[in-house]
């Protein structure tokens, strides 16, 4: 049975850890060598993030499970990330956008979280709120760039909006299991974020001449392990040794 | 154009003895030499290409480790495989900045690359089907480089040794990070033993052959000596490195791909059997198991990321215009 603070802990860290590994597979590929640096300093923050979230989940639940027993051996409806984190990466435009709607609701929701009542959990959060920060100055630059830059990289943000915005909602939800962890002044209310990353979005969307679009049906159940087709191939990529060879130390 | 004008006041010099022999008692003295001293053409054009192959290898060598950042067997292993790739794109940036100061464009440079112009380190055209791979280069490509690099710390021209020396900081880390990988698999179950044994075999000769041709074939020597870019035979530095490597793998029980291999008590060195080498011709000239894909891959990156490029440049010019005409309303 999982209890509440272990939910909550999990869903954070494999937030941080699809994304990263998203990020990671740029590695070597990026449209710039500059580019190619700040896309892996990402993937390493976020990924990073994730194993001290890990290990405090599996610490949280005390039956013995490592950061590496969370990581490689669950299968996709055990997962708890938002859908927005496993879309493939996409073009530049796609990843950066999406690394903007992300960085722009984490780095004021760890602001919070480095209040929470659960002292690691706030540690945690008051480490990463730093690496948020740069990822959201970073790729909000970028957003502005190709928003204002060519008619190509205009069209292809345009396009990657369009992608992404049904998978915002997601971040903004509020099940049962954080209501009462919310009350308890260990988890955040993302409801306090709302107005945080609207004036963000709509800032960086109104430099970057992209209209923002309605809000209006959103897609939902990743938190609850309900994922998308694209998850079950990354984790088959991730966890490809840890199958293969059971048990081993590595 | 400056760089034009620079060309044309060095070749009215090319010749000039009195120069030349100034240029070289610096260098005997173990003076740097800085991007706006005088240098011969044949100085300058050596050490670009050096560079600029340098350059090249980090970044062909960002894909073969690269191929295993998604499937890394833990997080902590992940986290460093990415990290060590990072710094290898690190170093391609310095190296390419320290080719710079001679005169070429990064643009130009990666576009010899890309034409296949320029060369880069034959070792990159080997696969990495297993993880074993991602100890193997550690521990033997990188500590193979390092044995080049240590003395380039010392070279001549100024930028390229300080590029170095924090270049061989972050390299012989890799190393032992490489080796630390080995050391876990060598020490692991059976499959985890044959991982690392199958991948020692695959790495060593090649690893062997990064020194260069022996040193009565090779070409550009003598002269890379007396303008100190280059301190010590290739041959030389193929037997150090078979000196360090050779008793490291011994304590990890690990066996080396060639019979011939024996200790020397007389002389104190590992002497080795004959080196292929028209394997390494083959793999030089284009034939080895991933020329065509590592230059596809590079291309490929360079051309998809052509319009991110064109647009920073849109926009850096737009925000410069629009600058100016705040001003120009100003006034």
């Amino acid at each position: 049975m999982e209890t509440p603070l272990f939910t909550y802990t999990l869903r954070l860290a494999d937030n941080a850890l699809v994304l990263g590994h998203r990020l990671s597979e740029w590695c070597g590929h990026g449209p710039m060598l500059e580019e190619d640096l700040a896309l892996a300093n990402m993937a390493l923050d976020l990924i990073g993030q994730a194993r001290n979230l890990y290990s405090h989940a599996g610490a949280i639940e005390g039956q013995g499970r490592s950061e590496d027993d969370l990581a490689y051996l669950r299968d996709c409806p055990d997962w708890r990330n938002i859908l927005l984190v496993e879309r493939p990466r996409g073009d530049f435009a796609f990843t950066i956008l999406r690394q903007f709607l992300y960085a722009a609701f984490m780095h004021p929701y760890f602001e919070r979280l480095s209040a929470s009542k659960d002292e690691t959990l706030a540690a945690i959060a008051a480490k990463s709120v730093k690496e948020m920060a740069y990822h959201l100055r970073h790729a909000g630059e970028w957003v502005i760039r190709l928003g204002d830059g060519t008619e190509e990289s205009a069209a292809r943000l345009k396009e990657a909006l369009e992608d992404l915005w049904p998978f915002t909602g997601e971040m903004f939800e509020v099940d049962g299991v954080e209501r009462a962890l919310i009350d308890a002044g260990i988890a955040v209310d993302p409801a306090a974020i709302r107005p945080v990353w609207d004036a963000t979005i709509d800032h960086v969307f109104g430099e970057a001449l992209l209209a923002r679009p309605r809000d209006g049906w959103m897609q939902t159940g990743g938190r609850r392990g309900e994922h998308s087709e694209h998850l079950g191939h990354l984790l088959a990529d991730l966890q490809f040794m840890q199958r293969t060879y059971p048990g081993a130390t590595w | 154009m400056y760089a034009q004008a620079l060309n044309v006041a060095e070749k009215a010099h090319a010749d000039d003895p009195e120069l030349r022999a100034r240029f070289q008692s610096r260098v005997d003295a173990e003076e740097k030499i800085e991007p706006n001293d005088w240098m011969p053409e044949g100085y300058r054009r050596t050490l670009v290409r050096q560079i600029s192959q340098h350059a090249h290898s980090e970044i062909v060598g960002m894909l073969p480790e690269g191929n295993w950042i998604t499937r890394a067997p833990s997080l902590k292993r992940k986290a460093a495989l990415l990290a060590k790739v990072q710094d290898e794109g690190g170093h391609g940036l310095y190296l390419y900045s320290a080719a710079e100061t001679l005169g070429v464009s990064r643009e130009e440079l990666v576009g010899q690359l890309l034409t296949g112009k320029a060369k880069y380190s034959s070792i990159f055209n080997y696969p990495t089907p297993s993880w074993a791979d991602m100890g193997m280069i550690g521990w033997l490509v990188d500590g193979a480089a390092i044995m080049n690099q240590i003395p380039l710390c010392r070279c001549s021209y100024g930028p390229y040794a300080r590029a170095m020396i924090r270049i061989c900081k972050e390299e012989s880390f890799h190393q032992r990070q490489g080796y630390e990988i080995v050391m876990t698999l060598a020490r692991g179950t059976p499959a985890q033993k044959k991982m690392a044994q199958d991948s020692l075999n695959r790495w060593w000769w090649p690893a062997l052959m990064m020194f260069g041709p022996s040193d009565r074939d090779s070409q550009h020597s003598d002269q890379n000596m007396a303008w100190k870019i280059k301190r010590f035979s290739n041959d030389d530095l193929r037997q150090k490195f078979i000196d360090a490597t050779v008793p490291q793998g011994h304590f990890l029980g690990l066996t080396f791909p060639d019979p011939d291999l024996r200790f020397n008590e007389a002389t104190g060195h590992w002497e080795h059997g004959p080196i292929d080498w028209s394997e390494f011709n083959r793999v030089v000239r284009g034939e080895g198991p991933c020329n065509r894909e590592r230059l596809k891959a590079r291309q490929k990156a360079h051309d998809d990321g052509a319009w991110v490029r064109e647009a920073a440049l849109a926009h850096a010019e737009k925000r410069a215009a629009r600058k100016a005409a705040a001003k120009i309303a100003a006034e």
